[in-house]
């Protein structure tokens, strides 16, 4: 039997695990896909939010606050990218300029620090590729950018290195509480037990809750399509660019990303389908419309791929972070929309000392807080780099030209804890087929080193799990053997 | 830095042939640059024959192309590397490469020969909705997968794309006993070859749907199905159009892109249409000894065009070196242009003192002409003007100039390269 079950490997669920590995609890994290980071942390704008956006007083607003103080400790301890490029919400009507006035109200309200106005001039030498209608900008220099895939992951590395275990392919089918008010979680990989339950399922947030609640809340699958363009155009803006909000979100925004590449999007259409996350033509063509509103050359023909995806939208557009009132130690984390990439350590950290305070629980005196990434040999001197190469000679061998990520970094990915079993968990850990070929030239390879590696046949490798193999059989004439 | 009088950054049909002529040609230091495990490119896994007619006068296939310029290299002793991966190429021919054994290092170059070929464009780049499952492959890299690795990716194909690796999958796949439903092409024309329309789908019943594009992909693990639709005249789908077709692969063939990325960071300058190096008529690029050829400086249609350009390249590397890397250009130089349905030229410029006595200026059309003319002109004269029964892009044309016409031409500053009806 656990101590605390949580449902959902994404940012929140993996927050909270790192968090509550601090202590001496028996802990487990059950993920019906085959990796971390599959739904709503997968795919979305990759922006570490200054908390201007969300209503005064409302937890969305405090955690969006509290994330953005987090997220620079974080990313040093887990020894990930993160940079403050600092974000513009730019005006392009003259009749909305007080608009930027309200935002920034709401911003000092909220606590966001460094927020200023500016006038047209000021925004254009700020970013000189804004449109030209602009009429001015809030600036808020504490916004950031990310890769919310190696957030994701690195939280649950280190989660899972301070004991954490992490059931992947286990789907949470049915929840009850027996007369000792343990809870049984029934998936398809067989019946868990625990004390307590996390519920972190992102879209599923509504259904996980409904399976032991009478009080029945609502997720909405809010689609959104992005669309990411070609390092060569990563210089076109510096700073993430918002128009001013609408009830239907923060808009459309252009934003260098972590690794050098243009973010586009998101669009934002509400859907019933929970695994809906395909783009669709008038989406695609909905925001290059609306990302050039406020942007100038925009290149659009440089763009490398498309991707849409999931927020989970409640009604009231409000965290629920809370215990639920009918289901004694059941936590629910629920509505973790947008800002919930910022707001995850946030959400942790909130988590984690409710559950200490319930549970009583005490803090491990060897937990480890800090976990190393990835080797970036493009960040090494060439000395160095020969040095390594010579005492691991797969740090020589590039897999991926795009991206120059070499053989080493993807052993590394697979053997490491969590590691990756899949072409998708090999590129969310390295990059390797996320540069302008898309995979074209390094996936055959990367296959071959899984199908090494992990022992299994290459038919059995998978873009992401489940049925996306690849490959299907042999050719005629290959009977399963060698190749002559 | 070890030093080579020249570097050849490729080892497929370009680099090859590149490095035989340059050879021929007297020069001892050859370095060929490979990033595979073998020599032979893209050719290794082209497995079907068609290849050789104009260089051998027969059909080879692929492997057995590519090992007759192997061979070459094997008898000459020219020296090569694989598994190797340039990482950089600076504007004073410094090479960096890496490799497991070696590590990283630096090469000094007399003479670079970009020969790093072209990629496919992914569907990412073409902006197809939909999900985004397992099965979607661009076309090169399933012929890998079927060729090279004897494995299959899936039984019910559609195609997108009529490039010529999208038709040769098409038969491929058919003969491996996958039923192919349908190749859909987005322009009004095919860009492939038209022997390989006619062997590769037609023989095969296998339809093809000119002015059709994918508009949705279906399956959220694998790919389960696609729909296709009729575009107008902008490309845009029509409405009502819409066929489905149940299917576990989808491959692409729209388009072969030149790779630069390190000729953009030696700071070659590059020709926007073809997405290659801009090269004077001894295809040499703006950076003095650089020189480029094959698939990277213009997508070829057949590789015994891409064979008979590298040896130039190779020669002309070898006349650079001898010189001592001094350049020995000439004070007449000629802007090559291409309009008029033509779409680019390569080469960009001609030295009219230093060119070869028949020059071979290579260029594409844009769209399909019928009983066409292609015309020369010098300045504003026509100088040929040559009857075609049939233009279309996916066939490379060709124009041959004489240097003593062009020494005729004292005041001779364009020539341009017109498609005219009459």
């Amino acid at each position: 039997m656990y101590d605390i079950i949580i449902i959902g490997a994404g940012v929140t669920g993996s927050a909270v695990a790192r968090e509550l590995s601090r202590y001496n609890a028996n802990i487990c994290v059950l993920e019906k896909c085959e990796d971390v980071c599959e739904g709503t942390s997968k795919a979305n704008s990759a922006i570490v939010h200054a908390g201007f956006d969300a209503t005064n007083g409302s937890l969305m607003a405090k955690m969006n606050v509290r994330g953005n103080e987090l997220m620079g400790k974080l990313a040093e301890d887990l020894d990930i990218p993160f940079k403050r490029n600092g974000a513009m919400v730019v005006c392009i009507h003259k009749e909305a300029i007080d608009g930027l006035k309200t935002l920034y109200d709401r911003g000092i309200a909220n606590g966001v620090k460094e927020l200023k106005i500016l006038d047209r001039e000021e925004a254009l030498k700020l970013e000189p590729n804004l449109s030209k209608n602009v009429e001015g900008a809030l600036y808020a220099p504490t916004s950031g950018i990310i890769c919310p895939f190696m957030l994701n992951i690195a939280m649950a590395e280190n989660a899972a290195e301070n004991g954490v275990d992490f059931h992947f392919n286990t789907k949470v089918e049915d929840i009850y509480s027996d007369d000792e008010g343990i809870w049984h979680l029934r998936t398809n990989n067989g019946e868990y037990k625990t004390r307590y339950v996390v519920n972190a399922a992102g879209v599923y947030s509504d259904v996980i809750h409904n399976m032991v609640s009478e009080n029945k809340i609502s997720i909405t699958p809010r689609r959104g399509d992005y669309c990411l363009l070609d390092k060569e155009v990563g210089g076109l803006v510096s700073h993430t660019i918002f128009p001013q909000p609408t009830n239907l979100g923060k808009g459309v925004l252009v934003s260098p990303t972590i690794h050098g590449n243009i973010i586009v999007g998101p669009t934002a259409v509400d859907i019933e389908n929970k695994e809906g996350n395909n783009t669709t033509a008038a989406g695609i063509e909905d925001l290059i419309t609306k990302a050039n509103d406020h942007v100038d050359n925009l290149p659009m023909r440089k763009v490398i791929t498309s991707f849409a995806g999931l927020r989970a939208h409640e009604a009231s557009h409000e965290f629920i972070i809370k215990e639920v009132e009918d289901a004694p130690h059941f936590i629910d984390c629920a509505g973790i929309e947008s800002p919930g990439l910022t707001s995850c350590p946030a959400i942790g950290e909130m988590v984690g000392e409710m559950l200490k305070e319930k549970m009583n629980l005490e803090e491990k005196k060897n937990w480890i807080s800090k976990r190393k990434g990835i080797l970036n040999p493009t960040e090494m001197s060439v000395e160095e780099r020969n040095e390594l190469i010579k005492k691991e000679p797969a740090y020589g061998q590039i897999i991926c030209r795009c991206e120059s990520i070499s053989e080493g970094e993807i052993l590394d990915a697979i053997h490491r804890p969590l590691g990756a079993r899949s072409l998708d968990g090999v590129k969310r850990r390295t990059r390797a087929g996320m540069g302008r070929c898309q995979g074209g030239f390094c996936s055959p390879r990367v296959m071959e080193i899984l199908h090494r590696e992990l022992n299994l046949p290459l038919e059995e490798i998978t873009k992401s799990g489940g049925r996306s193999n690849i490959v299907l059989e042999r050719t005629k004439g290959t009977n399963g053997g060698e190749t002559a | 830095m070890t030093s080579y009088d020249i570097v050849i950054v490729g080892g497929g049909p370009a680099g090859l042939a590149a490095a035989v002529s340059a050879r021929k040609a007297g020069i001892d230091k050859i370095l060929i640059l490979e990033r595979d495990k073998e020599l032979g490119g893209i050719l290794n896994q082209c497995i079907h024959n068609g290849f050789g007619l104009h260089t051998f006068k027969e059909e080879l296939t692929g492997p057995e192309y590519a090992s007759r310029y192997i061979d070459q290299v094997l008898e000459e002793k020219i020296e090569y590397r694989l598994n190797t991966m340039v990482m950089d190429i600076s504007n004073d021919r410094v090479v960096t490469a890496m490799s497991k054994e070696e590590g990283m290092y630096q090469i000094k170059a007399g003479a670079v020969i970009l020969a790093m070929g072209c990629r496919e464009r992914p569907r990412g780049a073409l902006n197809i909705p939909g999900y985004r499952p397992a099965g979607i492959f661009s076309a090169g890299t399933a012929q890998r997968l079927v060729n090279m690795e004897g494995y299959m990716p899936g039984r019910e194909v559609v195609i997108l794309g009529s490039g010529d690796i999208g038709l040769i999958m098409a038969r491929r796949m058919t003969l491996e006993g996958a039923k192919v439903k349908v190749v859909a092409e987005l322009l009004p024309y095919s860009g492939g070859l038209k022997r390989n329309i006619v062997q590769c789908l037609d023989d095969y019943g296998i339809p093809l749907k000119l002015s059709h594009t994918v508009v949705d992909i279906e399956g959220k693990e694998h790919i389960t199905a696609v729909t296709i639709a009729q575009v107008d005249s902008n490309n845009l789908p029509i409405p009502g159009t819409e066929e489905r077709y149940t299917c576990d692969t989808l491959l692409l063939s729209c388009g072969l892109i030149p790779e630069n990325e390190l000729s953009n960071k030696a700071g070659v300058e590059m020709n926007p249409i073809t997405s290659g190096p801009r090269v004077d008529d001894s295809l040499e690029t703006n950076i003095p000894g650089v020189f480029a050829c094959g698939n990277v400086l213009h997508v070829h249609d057949l590789v015994d065009y891409v064979s008979e350009e590298a040896a130039l390249a190779g020669a002309n590397a070898a006349k650079y070196v001898k010189n001592g890397g001094k350049e020995e250009k000439g004070s007449h130089i000629v802007e090559v242009k291409a309009t008029d349905g033509a779409r680019y030229t390569v080469p960009s410029t001609i030295d009219v003192d230093n060119m070869e006595d028949l020059l071979t200026v290579r260029f594409r059309v844009g769209y399909v002409f019928k009983d066409a003319f292609v015309s020369v002109y010098f300045d504003d004269e026509r100088v040929q003007h040559l009857k075609k029964r049939i233009l279309a892009p996916g066939e490379m044309e060709q124009v041959i100039l004489q240097k003593a016409k062009l020494l005729e031409a004292k005041d001779l500053k364009t020539i341009t390269i017109k498609i005219e009806a009459e």
